[in-house]
């Protein structure tokens, strides 16, 4: 504790500078996996090609990623861009696949039924597909998010500083107040993250919610019958009365 | 008034889903097509929105041939109620209802004032409008579906199996609320079900199928009912059996009607108190 309370500017410095890169990752990723995932669920050639492809990136280890990206890119050793480029390949990874999975799961009907209403492709797929696709596309972030913090302080080996450095650091210097407070500071990073895009979705898909309130209020809240009265048991007394 | 001449469809796996079907739906009527699944009932209804084109022939809304109308365009002027609603999920009630005038470039506030007055006109409390379909009952989805169908008001209401999937109490409410419905507003609709009561209650006109869409037989309910044109028809509808096939049995003077289960049906009176049957 007692090195915690005294190195906490450099705990803190390292958390924002972690919390600084993981973000641009995750939602380069998020935004180059979108087009990707949905290629893959729209032919079924490209999908397993694609698929497979990502799925391969994912296997590559990432210190050798760090190495061989500034010959193949023409960065500099040190830079943090190899790093930033690097964890974005695991995103997209990771993301093109639940985008795959996300398009493939919103109900058919629906989409039938919205291109009955007179909704072109291109429209629908923005307003009607993306939409309905969110929630897998959301876990699939989360799992994006938490994955790129974890990943994140390998960084500190090719000289991008992180909360990595708190392991290298206590590693070198027989200091396991120091690693242990990089593995807590790391995960709770990672966890705030996972609860900022938690409530993002939440606050995004507010059918989602409204949905499971209504089924929750029927079962075990049945004091919430009385203002909620005609979403739930009025159904037959409105019906008939019309 | 919609025109099938010698309309075919095969799909791309080589199934003849129509085989050159010819039909004219008259406007401002009911029209039911009736069939076993698979008997291209529902492709045929698809093909009147182009959401599938017919392989051969030509299918004519109002003397156009719809192969000559833009998809997008054609859709947003021909309502669409199908089984399970078919809702939006992610959008409430009032902006389900108000999707295709939405598409249509309908300012917000017209187009939810429109929506307001359909729930109204389809039986829906106002009160539901800011909820979302998952909140709703099933029979109360089916309404909202209808209610989205009439929001362009427009002249051709297609409905696939829209009853389907409601329990048999809230089927029966809703089929009195489209005939009501129908006499109001007096639209083109073309229905599709799998089931002959249902066909009977509805339809101005049923279009009884077989298998690749063939016409069995065509006419009103009574004129199909009186002269079934084969056994397969008369098997289909049950003029043959059970509750249709009835019987006089003279009891006391008076005649009484009995079904083939031998269930009691009704006295034979000379006359019908009301001209209700239509």
């Amino acid at each position: 504790m007692t090195w915690v309370l005294a190195n906490l500017e450099q705990i803190l410095e390292l958390s924002l500078t972690h919390l600084r890169l993981s973000l641009l990752p995750i939602v380069l990723g998020f935004v180059i996996a979108i087009p990707l995932g949905w290629v893959a669920h729209r032919y079924r050639l490209t999908r397993g090609l694609i698929l497979t492809l990502v799925g391969l990136l994912y296997t590559i280890p990432s210190l050798a990623l760090f190495v061989v990206l500034p010959p193949l890119l023409g960065t500099p050793f040190l830079s943090e861009a190899n790093v930033l480029i690097a964890l974005t390949i695991y995103a997209v990874a990771i993301m093109a696949r639940s985008t795959a999975d996300a398009l493939a799961s919103v109900d058919p009907d629906i989409q039938q039924a919205a291109t009955a209403m007179g909704y072109s492709s291109w429209r629908r797929f923005w307003v009607v597909d993306l939409p309905l696709a969110g929630p897998v596309l959301l876990a699939g972030l989360r799992v994006v998010a938490v994955s790129t913090v974890s990943l994140l302080t390998v960084g500190v080996i090719v000289g991008v500083d992180s909360l990595g450095y708190l392991f290298t650091n206590g590693y070198q210097r027989g200091i396991l107040a120091s690693v242990l407070t990089g593995v807590v500071v790391t995960v709770l990073i990672a966890l705030l993250l996972d609860r900022v895009l938690a409530l993002l979705g939440a606050w995004l898909m507010p059918w989602t919610r409204a949905g499971r309130a209504s089924r929750r209020s029927r079962v075990a809240q049945p004091s919430q019958l009385v203002d909620r009265a005609p979403a739930t048991v009025g159904t037959g007394v409105q019906g008939s009365g019309a | 008034m919609i025109e099938f001449r010698s309309i075919s469809k095969r799909f791309d796996d080589g199934t003849l889903a129509v085989d050159d079907f010819s039909l004219v739906i008259p406007s401002r009527r009911t029209t039911v097509f009736v069939g076993s699944s698979g008997c291209g009932k529902t492709t045929l209804l698809r093909m009147i929105n182009r959401m599938v084109d017919a392989s051969s022939g030509a299918l004519e809304i109002d003397g156009e041939n719809v192969s000559a109308i833009e998809p997008v365009q054609l859709r947003r002027r021909i309502g669409y109620v199908m089984q399970n609603s078919g809702l939006l999920p992610h959008r409430t009630v009032i902006d389900n209802i108000a999707t295709v005038p939405r598409l249509n470039g309908v300012p917000k506030r017209a187009a939810h004032e429109r929506a307001l007055e359909l729930m109204d006109t389809v039986g829906l409390d106002r009160a539901m409008a800011k909820r979302y379909p998952s909140q709703l009952s099933g029979g109360q989805q089916q309404r909202v579906g209808v209610a989205r169908g009439l929001a362009v008001d427009p002249n051709i209401l297609l409905m696939d199996e829209p009853f389907g999937a409601v329990d048999p109490i809230v089927r029966a409410e809703l089929q009195q609320e489209l005939l009501r419905l129908q006499r109001e507003l007096g639209k083109t609709v073309v229905f599709v079900t799998h089931d002959i009561d249902e066909a009977f209650l509805l339809g101005d006109q049923v279009v009884i199928l077989e298998k690749g869409a063939r016409i069995a037989q065509r006419g009103t309910p009574e004129e199909i009912l009186a002269n079934p044109a084969s056994d397969f028809v008369a098997s289909f509808v049950g003029a043959d059996r059970g509750r249709r096939a009835l019987s006089i049995r003279e009891v006391d003077g008076a005649r009484v009607l009995v079904d083939a289960d031998g269930n009691l049906a009704g006295r034979l009176v000379d006359r019908p108190a009301e001209a209700s049957a239509s």
